[in-house]
């Protein structure tokens, strides 16, 4: 008998996602979707989206999800949890909304240990808007707000949002991986399964930062942007366990 | 005792595929193709190779390309 | 039974919103309403079921209160004038996505960074959203203790009734005073209407959504007359002003909370004189009394808007009066407390520059 061994995940609806070919956006929400599903806490997770191309993220997800504005997801978040503290909440940020109009929000969640998952998806540049430099933004990478590619001394270097969150006490457990091969994506599943663990087990506050594909901001082929994650993001942003003190 | 082999198959949604390819650029036994037709939305879709009868059937279920698939237009079947 | 109580204007509102139901606060410090977040502090700490934030900003505690109403509380943020700026963003949100919440704007003197002593220059800000986009705030205006409690109680009950966010509009005069208060009895949570929109996790029904995000032009059409439609319906049922001695008036003071309290001396001490003046007070700013205002015009042909600020309120007063009666106007800004004899003055002055007592 055949049998189907991969399928759209429970908690994912039939929708059409609005993501430009090759966005690593909506193999995000997949991997959310299908760890929701398997840790079966469907009906007690409560999502909050932000502003940035993941916005309609609430047109896809099968939960209750509460829109924040732009970078203030961590506080938001904060607001639903400490109301229903059984509940499982995350916030779904973008490297512009959290690491610069969000940053003091998600560093001060994090430093009180909030008990909330942050998605993080660093696709260094302002997706939405039209491919502007964000914190992230490679030197020398290419973007609207950086003729000739961003230059340290005239548009400041990356920001490690990350590894300045691992620095906080109430941080528990933060990593950073990718979705540009199917061993990366693998690995980031396994990190989304551990930081919702984290949450489910009450210790504190965690955060996957994943490294995630633009091709229409990058102006690259999809399968070309996979390869520039290996080759040039990483070298700014290297893939490990920032910070695990599950113990 | 006979070991059989289980044999895969996929179904990719024309519909669903935005022309990306990253299922291409992983399946281990290149079994996925680009359409020569686009669809509604303009984009010239994957298109996997085999069929279901066929007999020699190299897709294993591996389920790569369906794991890669940023727009879940691909169902993986085995046995 | 009714016990009166000597207690501290900022105090009022904390005990009242606690008995109102308010389980969150957030809130950044920011003279003159330090006593209010101070007090939410130990108010929360004593409740089994209460959170108290001390926020990054108030940006973070305005974001906070959208996700604790987001999750069905009745939760309630204060500041004063600097940081209520900072908060429209999410004020509009929360009008937006009609989620209920309950906003203290301690009023101090401004533009910028102003000084700390009251003022009411952010009447426009209040009263016209705040933040961008077409919406409006409820924005009640207590001008003693005992309204302190007594609005505090009704924007919980407006937040929650119209899911909207509701102002209350303060200046540092009022949190700091004691007066004697009678405090509403606490509440019962469960016996609070239920809200069934509320994000507590999809068990047994579909995912909810709560945002404010509607691309499709024609649906955000719809969203804001749905809005305004709403706030028709809030003018209708919620406006409220009060007035003292204006049966016999012919000369008639429009003004609000501190300058309300100063101006009633004003008029006493002019009613002395044998003036025939009275006060109309508005209790909401929005919705404003326009009705009560354009009613008394008929009998009363002048009005004078005191205000501390350089006019505001004017000019709801004269959209009320749509050209019906005179209207002067005195003002005392950059957080400047006038004394009911300056009031008096300016009363009888105008008074009789009118010939009011001639005929
Ligand atoms: C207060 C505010 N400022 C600016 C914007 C416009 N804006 C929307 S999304 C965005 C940046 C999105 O970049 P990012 O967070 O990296 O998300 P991405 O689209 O790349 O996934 C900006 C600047 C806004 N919505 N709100
Ligand atoms: S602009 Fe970039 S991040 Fe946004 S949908 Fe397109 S590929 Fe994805
Ligand atoms: S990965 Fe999915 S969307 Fe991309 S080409 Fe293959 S089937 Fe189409
Ligand atoms: S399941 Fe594996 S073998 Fe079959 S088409 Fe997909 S990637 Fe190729
Ligand atoms: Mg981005």
């Amino acid at each position: 008998m055949e049998k189907v061994v991969f399928k759209r995940p429970k908690y994912m609806k039939k929708a059409p996602f609005h993501y430009c070919p090759g966005c690593g956006h909506s193999i995000i929400h997949r991997l959310m979707a299908e760890v929701i599903e398997e840790l079966g806490i469907g009906e007690k997770t409560i999502g909050v989206p932000p502003a940035g191309c993941a916005v309609l993220a609430y047109d896809y997800f099968d939960i209750d999800m509460g829109e924040a504005p732009h970078g203030r997801g961590a506080a938001l978040a904060t607001g639903v949890k400490r109301i229903l503290p059984d509940r499982i909440v995350f916030s779904y940020q973008g490297d512009g909304d959290i690491a610069a109009i969000g940053t003091a929000e998600t560093i001060h969640a994090a430093n009180r240990g909030e008990n909330i998952t942050v998605i993080f998806v660093n696709n260094s540049c302002y997706g939405m808007t039209g491919g502007q430099m964000a914190p992230t933004t490679l030197l020398g990478q290419n973007s609207t707000t950086t003729p000739g590619g961003r230059d340290k001394d005239r548009d400041g270097a990356p920001i490690d949002l990350s590894e300045m969150l691992a620095i906080t006490r109430g941080a528990v457990y933060i990593e950073r991986t990718a979705v540009n091969s199917i061993k990366n994506i693998r690995k980031t599943k396994k990190a989304i399964t551990k930081a919702f663990k984290v949450q489910m087990a009450g210790l504190g506050f965690s955060l996957i930062e994943i490294l995630s594909p633009c091709p229409t901001n990058w102006k690259m082929s999809p399968v070309d942007a996979c390869k520039w994650i290996d080759e040039d993001v990483m070298q700014t942003f290297p893939l490990k366990v920032i910070k695990d003190e599950t113990g | 005792m006979t070991t059989k082999t289980k044999k895969g198959r996929i179904v990719i949604d024309s519909k669903l595929c935005k022309g990306c390819y990253f299922c291409m650029s992983v399946c281990p036994n290149e079994l996925i193709v680009i359409s020569t037709e686009s669809n509604e939305k303009g984009y010239y879709p994957a298109r996997f190779t085999e069929t279901k009868d066929e007999k020699d059937r190299k897709c294993t279920g591996c389920a790569m390309c369906a794991v890669i698939c940023p727009d879940i237009a691909i169902e993986v079947y085995r046995g | 039974m009714d016990k009166k109580l000597l207690m501290r204007g900022s105090q009022v509102i904390g005990e009242t919103a606690i008995r109102a139901g308010c389980r969150f606060y957030a809130g950044y410090p920011i003279t003159p309403q330090n006593e209010l977040p101070e007090f939410m502090s130990g108010a929360m700490a004593d409740l089994e079921d209460g959170t108290f934030i001390q926020a990054e900003s108030e940006l973070a505690a305005i974001n906070m209160v959208l996700g604790a109403s987001m999750a069905g509380a009745r939760a309630m943020t204060s500041s004063s004038s600097p940081g209520i700026s900072l908060k429209q963003e999410g004020i509009s949100f929360l009008a937006a996505s009609e989620l209920p919440a309950v906003i203290v704007n301690t009023m101090r003197g401004g533009p910028g960074l102003g000084n700390i002593a009251p003022s009411q220059g952010d009447y426009f800000q209040a009263t016209r959203g705040g933040g961008h986009g077409d919406y409006r705030t409820i924005v009640l205006a207590p001008a003693h203790g005992q309204e302190l409690a007594d609005l505090t109680e009704k924007a919980f009950e407006y937040a929650d009734r119209y899911r909207t966010p509701v102002m209350i509009l303060a200046d540092g005069m009022m949190g700091q005073m004691m007066e004697p208060v009678v405090l509403p009895d606490p509440i019962n949570l469960a016996e609070l209407p239920p809200k069934p929109w509320v994000l507590d996790g999809a068990d047994g029904r579909p995912g909810r959504l709560i945002k404010s995000l509607i691309l499709n032009t024609m649906e955000m059409e719809e969203h804001n007359w749905k809005l305004a439609r709403k706030y028709e319906i809030i003018s209708r049922e919620i406006a409220a002003a009060e007035t003292y001695m204006t049966e016999d008036a012919r000369f008639v003071v429009i003004a609000y909370g501190t300058a309300a309290r100063i101006a009633k001396g004003g008029i006493k001490r002019a009613r002395e004189m044998g003036l025939k003046v009275g006060l109309l007070r508005p209790v909401t700013l929005y919705p404003f009394p326009e009705r009560v205002i354009r009613e008394m015009s008929r009998s009363v042909k002048d009005f004078l808007v005191f205000e501390m600020n350089t006019g505001q309120m004017l000019d709801d007063v004269k959209l009320s009066l749509e050209g019906r009666s005179t209207v002067h106007f005195y003002g005392r800004p950059g957080g400047v407390v006038s004394t009911p004899d300056e009031i008096a003055k300016v009363i009888s002055s105008l008074y009789y520059r009118q010939h009011l007592e001639e005929d």
